[in-house]
């Protein structure tokens, strides 16, 4: 029981130095200051003397805190492990003793609550902007969108981590990640559909890789239903997307420990 | 005689200036050259300057003003929209969003039936399950929220000015559904002064006038206007758009009978028929011998007054 409580008490320091990492670099205030200058100059435009309209402001709210998003997890989660070789700081840290395990599901945690920390801020300042053009919010289908999406980076930050333990350079895992996950969000739903006109060996490889890809796009479709005033998503299937989330992030950090633990850290 | 330390004290205030008269020379140069190109750069572009969409983007800009109309379309299904890989019926987006101008509700009805078939069915439990996530259910904006499409269709305007259909698409909305009429004769104003030639926008601007002003005059001025730029774009073409002239004829021989000028009206029904712009001849001709009554009757002398 002790040694549970020690683990999960090294995990929370290491994941407690992400987080502080998170405000201590301008990324964050740099996307946040963005997305909130381009949505407030898009509020500001007059169509046609109609006051009311809001579904154009919150579809590119939305989408710029989809990409804010994305960038804070793939870049903060990239330069985690790398930047510890490179600064040698990872011995000290596994000298203390910290097992790699440990320093795997910490840094995610920390990735993970960074992006969730970011998240709420950005949603509050979307709720506020609906609030001044439309009459009420529905407080549930927003609290499953930031779930949903908190989710979906879950899966993102285990994959990036993988990455980073196979690819060399902190800024290629990113981009090849970044390229994956708008891929997925793009045509991860659609490539059984390609895959039916396809011929024989490339059909085959098309399905495989449709079922063997986490659905993304799933997460983002929740962003349409927030748009468009949708209503709720049945609580059990948040459940189940949820579940299917956690078993992609097991996957991907039982695969960063595997390769970590055997990886030689000296250069 | 000066001394060498002299020298160099004289030459100090010269060099000290010479950096100064040197940026003021090249900044000199810099906004002759730029006078003298400005006018040969908008000789390149053709855009007379000033467009800076036009500048950034070239003529990219029709595909993103393509791709804003369409999500115009999107958002008027409320999110419920088939993706080019569930499409199999081939449906372009101005049909769609026209459709509230141009359809009878059953072929809309029928055409999105169709659509959302093909999306109620899932292949896998992937699909399965992502469908519980994605908008299933079509609905169209009612209500005054049809407003939700107009941001899209000026974008689409202000990137691709000569595409038409942004124009006489929106001005439906505005003045049928959201009753702003006025904003919607600005907005085909606006599309009138890229596109002077288009009897499309010339027939919604005369509808507009019918229908929404009951100015009977200006609306027939300007759909004769339209005639006029049809026959001078469409009539010596293999395939002329003869939906539009049906619509022009038609609307014409209605304002005509309806100021009880049967003549002009026969008039405008026999060119229709002419051209076979009517899907619906026979019609067209049943109205056309009830006109010609009509003149008859008020052509006949009024029996005289009894003593």
């Amino acid at each position: 029981m002790n040694r549970i409580r020690a683990s999960i008490s090294t995990i929370w320091a290491v994941s407690g130095i992400v987080i502080k990492e998170l405000y201590r670099r301008k990324d964050f205030y740099v996307l946040f200051v963005v997305t909130a200058v381009i949505t407030l100059m898009m509020a500001s435009v007059n169509f046609f003397h109609e006051g009311k309209i809001v579904r154009y402001l919150k579809d590119i709210c939305l989408l710029l805190i989809w990409i804010s998003a994305l960038v804070i997890a793939i870049a903060t989660t990239a330069r985690q492990l790398p930047a510890e070789r490179e600064s040698r700081t990872i011995f000290p840290l596994l000298a203390k003793p910290v097992t790699r395990g440990q320093v795997v599901v910490g840094k995610f945690l920390g990735c993970w609550l960074a992006c969730g920390i970011a998240l709420v801020v950005f949603y509050v300042f979307f709720g506020v902007i609906c609030l001044a053009k439309q009459d009420h919010i529905g407080f549930w289908q927003y609290f499953q969108a930031i779930w949903l999406q908190w989710g979906m980076l879950a899966i993102v930050i285990g994959m990036v981590l993988l990455g980073s333990v196979v690819f060399s350079a902190p800024s290629a895992n990113a981009t090849i990640c970044f390229v994956a996950v708008v891929s997925i969000l793009i045509l991860g739903s659609h490539l059984h559909k390609i895959a039916i006109t396809e011929p024989e060996p490339l059909s085959v490889l098309l399905s495989s890789l449709y079922f063997l890809i986490p659905h993304l796009e799933w997460f983002y479709a929740v962003r349409d239903r927030l748009v468009f005033d949708q209503n709720l998503i049945p609580w059990v299937d948040c459940l189940l997307a949820t579940l299917y989330a956690a078993a992609y992030v097991a996957i991907f950090l039982c695969g960063t420990w595997m390769l970590f633990r055997r990886r030689v850290l000296t250069t | 005689m000066d001394t060498p330390k002299d020298q160099t004290k004289s030459q100090k205030p010269k060099a000290r200036w010479a950096p100064a008269l040197f940026l003021c020379l090249l900044c000199t140069t810099a906004f002759t050259l730029g006078a003298i190109l400005q006018q040969r750069v908008y000789s390149w572009t053709g855009s007379g300057g000033g467009d800076l969409m036009q500048v950034l983007l070239g003529n990219g800009r029709r595909v993103l003003a393509d791709q804003f109309f369409t999500t115009a379309d999107i958002y008027f299904h409320s999110g419920a929209y088939p993706s080019i890989f569930d499409r199999q019926y081939p449906s372009t987006n101005s049909a769609r969003l026209a459709r509230g101008v141009q359809e009878t509700p059953e072929q809309e009805d029928a055409e999105h039936d169709r659509e959302i078939a093909l999306l109620n069915r899932p292949i896998d439990w992937i699909e399965r399950f992502g469908r519980n996530f994605q908008i299933t259910k079509e609905t169209h904006l009612s209500g005054g929220k049809e407003r939700e499409i107009l941001p899209w269709l000026k974008l689409s305007a202000d990137l691709d000015p000569k595409r038409v259909d942004t124009y006489t698409v929106a001005s439906y909305w505005l003045r049928v559904h959201l009753g702003k009429p006025k904003e919607a004769e600005e907005f085909l104003r606006e599309g009138l002064l890229a596109n002077p030639d288009s009897y499309e926008i010339l027939l919604e601007l005369g509808r507009l006038y019918f229908e929404n002003y009951h100015d009977l005059a200006r609306a027939r001025n300007l759909w004769e206007a339209a005639y006029r730029r049809w026959n001078k774009r469409e009539a010596g073409k293999p395939r002329p758009d003869l939906r539009a002239l049906d619509q022009i004829t038609v609307r014409l021989a209605w304002l005509e009978e309806e100021e009880g000028h049967y003549a002009q009206a026969i008039k405008w029904l026999k060119v229709a028929l002419a051209k076979k712009a009517s899907p619906n001849p026979e019609g067209l001709e049943a109205r056309l011998k009830e006109l010609q009554a009509k003149l008859k009757e008020a052509e006949a002398p009024s029996p005289a007054p009894k003593a």
